[in-house]
């Protein structure tokens, strides 16, 4: 187990190097940053002293070290936009992101699992046209417009809940719906098939020969062992909440990671955007490597290989 | 991002709800700002949003009535210039800043000097560029000495250019600015969440010399990014003020009689640049005059403004904003007549006409309209639609043949934040004609007004007569609002929080 925990925790180190090399260089190809730095209406002279002032006239691989080294301690520079220390900005930002991701993820759990496990127990029913209805609209509706349904529903008309913003708890609620509503297919698709497998498996069979009861079978039984891919796939589907919806975040004025990434996309905002992704694909690498382990320690056969 | 107005199309089908305005029992207006301010620090940002802050939390040595347009004087009580470079200023006495500190001389100096020096890195250069340093006289009189001749100097004192208390910047930096920043305005920052939250809170002891007490007692602003939401928000009464809003929307929003919607002109214009200097090529088409004069003649203007602009739009004939000083309106005008555009386009030795790369970021529909029009006359253009940042970017560092653009000159009414911006070998200057660059570079820097006035004249005649850009229209905004709120629009766009109460 130790050896297949550090096997994965090398490759995971790997994939998080090349992706900021890459993303370093991708940005730097995107947009020229002395142009977006110098302001409106700058000169040539202007833009080319800001070019040797902040050094992009220097080598990428100096200025990827540089920054490389920067970052390890958690320093990635003044945002060109907000004149604020980056890290500073995204550590405002994240609590948004990453609660209304955790809530989104929990919500998406409660609804696809239940949901996957009675449309297995009844196949080709009602009760599994009525859940694969309600996933596929799921991955079908825009969240945008979801968004701003629910919001004409229960802020404007009903006046449960604030159209934006995250003054009171309440705030939160419409965020998790949308985001994790849009999470559910995926994970309630794989829980109804994972549940079928597992189901015409001949220990059910003998479980329920032995006289178990239907709930004990279904749940304690089928469950654990159709669960193991929808774990890996929540928490890749976690790695990405947490990187922040734009859309969401946008429509209920959320002020979190995801809108920041926008903003900075939108003005060129090299410091911020470098982060950004770096911390996004971080997240997404640590959960994919707690998948690994996870289900390593779910299923012995895994750690083989 | 089309697909967002979808449910502006279903909002009023549903509102059946009466929207309660909690503003004004609670004596608070709760506004929406839609893009995060970076900085509240008005030097710090780019923002129109940072304007607004600024007009309501400092002020300015001159104040311009948005009325009449005469500069008066604000922090500074009366003004001359010593010589083409020295403007002397007398202080107001007696006025103090929010948090106690008096204001004199040293503030002015203070602020002035480290706005202008590189190492500060503020944002605002080209409202600030002008100012070569500023000196005491005694407490209550200082020089500004500028770089050159620079009449314009009181339109930027009037505007952008606020006043810092020199004591309290020195003690807690531009850091410290960023989160409790203090004025002398009529609002005073209680509460800052940056980018996210502000609330102003009314300053009882306003010296009010130029702009007057607030009316209300609290402002509340919060960034809300999207449009729709920002109707959601009016409905349930948690925003009383909207701006900029679609013309699709307002029209819905006004058809449902519960709000006041005022359509108001701005100082922003729209444009089409084309190559003329031939930053993309030489064969370029765009430059042979024939060819520019045959798009001028191609556009229907009035045909687009009716169609989609709606609104007190209206088609500009110069590469200005008719509220602007020094906007000459008698210059060549050249009317929609697709046969003449064929004919020029002969002329120009291209019958069959030509391909092209057109440019655009905003306004798509119109964008495409003006594609078709080209289409009639044998231009084929192909749309190329970027994001601001990326397009200004290319145009500086490649150029482009064609590109439909927009500029609203930072709200200062005068051409040199616009004609001279274009015009004089700058980055996004296609035209790169010498002539007018050296014209507008008199009127630039030229104290007395009628020789301001005529250089700009011929500089935009010239322009108009080589066809160096498509002039197309104004833009107008439009404001939502409770019906209880009493707030007039300005031509310059700003919204003076101070100047709105209850009806």
């Amino acid at each position: 187990m130790f050896k297949y925990i550090m096997m994965k925790l090398g490759m995971a180190a790997l994939v998080a190097l090349t992706v900021s090399f890459i993303s370093f260089l991708l940005l730097f190809m995107a947009g020229d940053p002395a142009i977006s730095i110098a302001g409106e209406s700058a000169t040539h002279e202007v833009i080319e002293k800001v070019r040797h002032e902040y050094g992009f006239d220097r080598p990428l691989l100096v200025q990827y070290v540089e920054w490389c080294g920067k970052a390890l301690t958690g320093d990635f520079g003044v945002s060109y936009y907000f004149k604020a220390p980056v890290s500073q900005m995204i550590a405002e930002r994240l609590p948004v992101t990453m609660t209304v991701g955790g809530l989104g993820m929990g919500f998406a759990l409660l609804l696809a699992i239940p949901m996957g496990v009675l449309a297995a127990a009844f196949p080709n029913t009602i009760i599994d046209r009525t859940a694969l209805t309600v996933a596929v609209v799921g991955q079908a509706i825009p969240s945008f417009w979801f968004g701003l349904i629910l919001i004409v529903i229960f802020s404007v008309q009903l006046g449960l809940v604030p159209a934006s913003g995250t003054r009171t708890w309440t705030g939160y609620i419409l965020p998790t719906i949308v985001l994790g509503y849009y999470a559910t297919p995926a994970i309630m698709r794989l829980t109804r098939a994972g549940m079928l497998e597992v189901l015409s498996a001949d220990y059910i069979r003998t479980a329920r020969a032995k006289g178990l009861g239907w709930r004990v079978v279904m749940f304690k039984h089928a469950l654990r062992n159709a669960i193991i891919p929808v774990v890996s796939l929540a928490a890749v589907q976690l790695g990405f909440m947490f990187g922040g919806s734009v859309v969401v975040e946008t429509i209920f004025a959320l002020h979190g990671a995801g809108f920041l990434a926008w903003e900075s996309i939108s003005r060129n905002d090299l410091p911020t955007m470098q982060a950004l992704i770096l911390i996004f694909s971080m997240f997404y690498i640590v959960f994919t490597f707690l998948a690994d382990i996870l289900n390593a320690w779910l299923d012995p056969r895994l750690r083989a290989a | 991002m089309k697909l967002w107005k979808l449910p502006a199309v279903l909002l009023p089908l549903c509102l059946l709800s009466t929207g309660a305005h909690a503003g004004k029992a609670d004596d608070t207006l709760n506004i929406a700002f839609s893009k995060e301010l970076e900085h509240v620090d008005p030097y710090y940002n780019t923002a129109r949003e940072g304007v607004l802050l600024g007009m309501s939390v400092w002020d300015g040595l001159l104040y311009r009535d948005p009325q009449s347009g005469k500069y008066v004087g604000n922090l500074a009580t009366d003004w001359k210039w010593l010589n083409d470079t020295t403007l002397e200023l007398n202080l107001r006495k007696g006025v103090k800043f929010h948090n106690g500190e008096a204001f004199d001389a040293d503030d002015v100096v203070f602020t002035l000097n480290y706005v202008v020096d590189p190492a500060n890195g503020t944002k605002s250069q080209p409202n600030t560029g002008w100012i070569a340093s500023a000196e005491k006289v005694d407490q209550f009189t200082v020089r500004i000495h500028t770089k050159g001749p620079f009449p314009a100097a009181l339109e930027y004192l009037a505007g952008p250019v606020i006043i810092h208390p020199n004591e309290y910047y020195a003690k807690v930096g531009q850091q410290g600015v960023a989160t409790k920043p203090v004025g002398t305005g009529p609002y005073m920052i209680t509460s800052v969440e940056p980018g996210k939250h502000f609330v102003l809170k009314r300053n009882p002891d306003y010296f009010a010399a130029a702009k007057p007490k607030a009316k209300i007692e609290t402002v509340d602003i919060r960034t809300v990014p999207d449009t729709n939401t920002q109707m959601a928000e009016l409905f349930n009464g948690d925003i009383d003020l909207a701006w900029g809003v679609p013309p699709d929307q307002a029209g819905k929003m006004k058809s449902m009689g519960k709000f006041q919607i005022i359509n108001a002109p701005t100082m922003r214009v729209g444009y089409i640049s084309l190559d003329a200097a031939g930053r993309t090529g030489e064969k370029n088409p765009m430059t042979n005059l024939k060819v520019r004069q045959a798009v001028n003649h191609a556009i229907n203007r009035k045909g687009i403004l009716e169609a989609l602009m709606k609104g007190s739009s209206e088609e500009i004939n110069s590469a200005c904003a008719p509220v602007q000083f020094g906007c000459e309106q008698k210059v060549t005008s050249y009317a929609y007549d697709p046969a003449k555009a064929k004919a020029l386009l002969a002329e120009a030795g291209y019958p069959k006409g030509f391909e092209i790369e057109f440019y655009a970021y905003r306004d798509k529909p119109l964008a495409e309209a003006m594609i078709g029009m080209l289409a009639e006359v044998g231009i084929t253009a192909k749309l190329n639609y970027m994001q601001y940042a990326a397009l200004r970017e290319k145009r500086i560092k490649d150029g482009t043949p064609m590109a439909f653009m927009t500029w609203g000159s930072n709200s200062v009414a005068d051409v040199s934040a616009i004609t001279s911006a274009f015009f004089k070998m700058g980055g996004e200057d296609d035209a790169r004609d010498k002539d007018v660059a050296a014209l507008l570079d008199k009127g630039d820097t030229s104290v007395e007004d009628a020789t301001r006035k005529e250089a700009y004249s011929k500089a935009l005649s010239e322009i108009a007569d080589k066809a160096y850009w498509v002039p197309l229209w104004t833009y107008s905004s439009n404001y939502v609002m409770g019906t209880d709120l009493d707030f007039a629009p300005t031509p310059d766009e700003l919204i003076r929080f101070y100047a709105i109460g209850w009806k």
